[in-house]
Formats: C-alpha cells, structure tokens, sequence
C-alpha cells in the first residue's frame, strides 16, 4: 500500500498472481519419486461470488466465460466452484489457468479465491500417505498442502502437510506462513 | 561409533565436520602463538580457564541434570522408558545409559556424559506425554547416537577454546580499565609499549572468540545432523524420528483449524495490504524451503527442521534402496 493509498485511506483489491501455477507440474513429479504422491485427475476453482445476483444467472454467467469443460457448483459457505477432471496434471493446469485468466480478463480477478488440486497416494506409498489437496492462493502466489483426516470432526493430519512441504522443496512457491495454511473442509474436489 | 556398518557414510557430511573441526585446531594454534608471545603474564588464565574446562568435561551429566531438574529414574518407575533404551542399546551394542525424566511440559530430550559408560539419557514428561512409542523410540534412538559419537566431549572441546579466548578478552580488559594507574611509575616508552601487546591481544581475542563461536556453532549443527542419521539407520525407520520432529519443533500449533472460507472476512483475504508483503512472503517461502542462506542461522545450535527433515527423507530413500 502506498504512501498516498495510507493518507487517503483507500485499500486497492489484490490481483490475482498466476504465474506459480506452472511450476506445479514439476514439483507433482517430485511428490511422485519422494512419497509416492500423484495426482488425482481433479480439480477446483473456488470463487466468491459478488452480492446482489442471483445463484442461476452468476453460474450461466461464468459458465459462458469459462467456456465448456467444467462443472458448476456451489458449497456450503456460498462459493462457486468450477469443477475439472483431466487424467493428466499438465492438462489440469492447463486448463484451470485458462479458466482464471479469462475469469480475471472479465474483471473478476478480485472474486478469486484459490484453486485446489487433488493428490493421492499411489498403490505401494507409504502406509501413513493419506490423499491431500495443494492449494493455490492467488493473491499470494503461494501453495499450500491440506490433508483432512476427518472432515466430520475438522482434523487435519498436519504432520503430513509438513512432510509434504519438505518434498517439495524448492520446486514450489510453498506459502512460509503457517497461519495461512487454511483448511477447507468438504472439498467438491476430490 | 559401533552403528550400522552396512549403510554407506554420508561422506559430504563428514567432510563438513572435518573442516570444520580442522578449523577450530587451526584457530587454537593461532592463539596458543599469540599466548605464547605474552605468555608470563597469562599462565594463571589458563590454569582457570582449563580448570573450568575440566568441569565441565567431568561433571556435565550433573550440570545438565540440574539445570534441567531431571531426576534418574528406576526401571520400576518408568518401565516403558527402560524398556525402550534397552532396545536401542541393543540394537546399537552399547552399554545401558542412566535414563532420567524432567518434569516439565516441553517436549524434548537431551543425552550428556562424557563417555558412554557415564552417560544419562534424559526425556522430559511433555515429550513422552505428546509422542507416539516409535516416535520416543526415535528421539531416543538421536539422544543415544549423541552418546555413541561421544557429542559431549567433542563440544567441550571445541568450545573450550571460545571459553579461554572470552576470558582472556575480559581479563584484559579489566586490567586495563584498572591497571592504568599501576603504569604510573614505568617510564612512558614502555609503559605504551605493553599497552600495545595488551591491545593486540585482546583485540587477537574477541575476533578468536567470535569465529570460534561460530564455528562451535557449526559444528554443533553437524553433530546434530550426524546423530539424526545414525539414530534413523538405528531404528530403520527415519519417518518416525521425521514425525518426531515435526510433533515437537511447535510448528503443527501455528496451523489454524478455522476453514479458509470461513476466515476469509476477518482475514481480509481479498484486500491483502501490499504487492511487498506479498514479494516477500514468496521470498521467506522460497529462502525457507530450500534451506537457503540466512545470517540467523550461523547462530543456531540445532539446524532448521526444513534441513533436518530434507536430510531424513534422503535417508528413507536410501534405506528403500538398500532393501
């Protein structure tokens, strides 16, 4: 915020920072060798919607954005999500870049709250690798892992989450500040 | 060292551990040469200073023990605890260690004693209290590798010269805030002459200790990271003493249960304050994660859990091989 932003008091929406997507499809190729950890062909755009629409028109609306390819729905917290399956990781983020940025270009940068990818252990992982999402925070450019172990109680298995962040390493932007790691718990994305 | 002689040495580790140490004897020849010069004066130093040296060499099982107000404990009293250094000390063909509890929340663990026949391994009641049985097993396993690599001698050494170059340093400078009036009836050429030597020689000192104290410092960090290697061959299990790890360094307390979407209002998740804030996050995350290079980290004692867990992942992969 700048000097004048402060005095004046004006605060300007964060925009969306998309580039770190790409680096995923390197690090999942880590997360394979060191823990046995893939991808799981699904994907999930979360967005919040803007006040003073109606559910409908909102997910025509965006559904005419995005363009075909995706499932529309919405949780219990009253976000949208624009749902994607693709067998391969690349096409995954392929297309969840495409979806954001034509979502940004419409100037709902702004409405864009993360974007989540669904991992799981191959057969022959480790016994204690439980499936786990990454997590993409737009307006930090950051990722971070989520591993719920029961979603009824909201328990996560943190010491997985810290594990995996050690695997990966440098090859992603992994968000530093552990406050920020928030859950979200019954994920549409699986 | 009687662990594991099946499993290749880290020798990049080792080599860091040589150099260092090689560096240490280096800086403790420079200064017995610096001595040696004003040497008449400085006897006494040295008697105190290897004097405090042997005590703590002797008795560091007691200091420790009382600093920590750990108690020994019986078999009777703790048997699960006995139960598990038994094990290891089997495993790595050691003699049985005394084994004490500290009563207190924190969870940690620490081993002291000069040599393995001496040696007490004590827990504290928060680790037990937190931790799995593999992950004490684990904790355990690091501590008794401590003993195994006779840890506290080598530090003692090490740190021993940092010990006499800080006393010297202060005993020069005492007599030189004191002795200035002493000097009063030496003729001026001499009297600024010695003042020179003293000079030099504390200045020689501060800058020993200072460097030595780093490199005790680094060498600390190795020693740490060569017991996290033998102690996870020991038990053939590095993920446990990884979990271990991760349950007791206090992070997994920082990352909130309170849904993403849930907090996004109070977090002014959308208005996050600046682009600098945002730089520098990456920054921290990038610098963090690969265990970049940070000047707090010359100072520490124990490397960082990003290292030291990066370092077990390795050796659960080189285990999986070897299989």
């Amino acid at each position: 915020m700048g000097l004048f932003d402060t005095l004046l008091g004006r605060t300007k929406p964060v925009k969306a920072n998309l580039d770190a997507l790409f680096a995923l499809p390197t690090a999942a190729l880590t997360l394979q060798s060191a823990g046995g950890l893939v991808s799981s062909g699904h994907a999930g755009v979360c967005w919040k919607p803007p006040a003073g629409q109606g559910a409908q028109d909102l997910q025509s609306e965006v559904g005419q954005l995005v363009g075909e390819g995706f499932t529309q729905s919405q949780d219990s917290f009253g976000y949208g999500w624009l749902l994607l399956a693709e067998p391969e990781l690349d096409d995954l983020v392929t297309k969840a870049h495409m979806a954001n940025t034509t979502l940004t270009e419409a100037g709902w940068g702004a409405q864009l709250l993360c974007s989540v990818f669904g991992f799981v252990p191959e057969p022959g992982a480790a016994a204690d690798a439980r499936p786990f999402s990454l997590v993409y925070l737009y307006k930090r450019g950051t990722f971070y892992p989520f591993a719920p172990l029961d979603n009824a109680k909201e328990r996560r298995d943190t010491e997985l989450e810290l594990r995996i962040r050690t695997m990966l390493g440098d090859d992603l932007p992994v968000e530093a500040d552990l406050t920020r790691w928030f859950p979200m718990w019954d994920l549409p994305v699986q | 060292m009687a662990l594991s002689h099946n499993i290749k040495p880290d020798r990049g580790l080792t080599t860091r551990m040589l150099m260092t140490g090689f560096f240490v004897v280096v800086l403790y020849a420079i200064l017995i040469g610096v001595l040696f010069i004003v040497l008449k004066s400085l006897v006494l130093i040295l008697v105190i200073a290897f004097g405090l040296l042997f005590c703590q060499y002797f008795f560091s099982d007691k200091i420790a023990m009382f600093a920590m107000h750990a108690k020994e404990v019986t078999p009777e009293q703790a048997p699960e605890l006995h139960g598990v250094i038994d094990r290891l000390c089997a495993l790595a063909d050691m003699p049985k260690p005394r084994v004490a509890i500290a009563q207190t929340d924190v969870p940690n663990a620490f081993a002291t004693g000069r040599n393995p026949k001496n040696a007490v391994v004590c827990a504290t009641s928060g680790l037990l209290r937190r931790l799995d049985e593999p992950e004490i097993e684990a904790v355990l396993a690091h501590e008794i590798s401590h003993v195994a690599h006779r840890d506290v001698a080598v530090m003692t050494i090490a740190s021993g010269l940092g010990m006499i170059a800080g006393l010297l340093t202060r005993v020069m400078f005492y007599s030189e805030l004191f002795g200035g009036g002493r000097g009063g009836g030496r003729n001026n050429n001499g009297g600024s002459q010695l003042a020179m030597i003293e000079l030099v020689v504390m200045l020689v000192s501060v800058v020993v200790y200072f460097v030595s104290f780093l490199l005790t410092m680094a060498l600390s960090r190795y020693r740490e990271l060569a017991a996290d290697r033998s102690g996870a061959i020991l038990i053939g299990q590095p993920s446990q003493l990884a979990s271990a790890l991760i349950k007791i360094s206090g992070e997994m307390g920082r990352v909130p249960t309170k849904d993403l979407r849930a907090a996004e209002p109070f977090n002014a998740f959308f208005f996050v304050p600046a682009v600098a804030g945002n730089q520098s996050a990456q920054d921290q995350s990038r610098g963090q994660a690969g265990g970049g290079f940070s000047f707090g980290s010359l100072f520490r004692t124990h490397p960082s859990l990003e290292r030291r867990l990066a370092q077990l992942d390795r050796i659960e992969h080189e285990l999986g091989q070897a299989r």
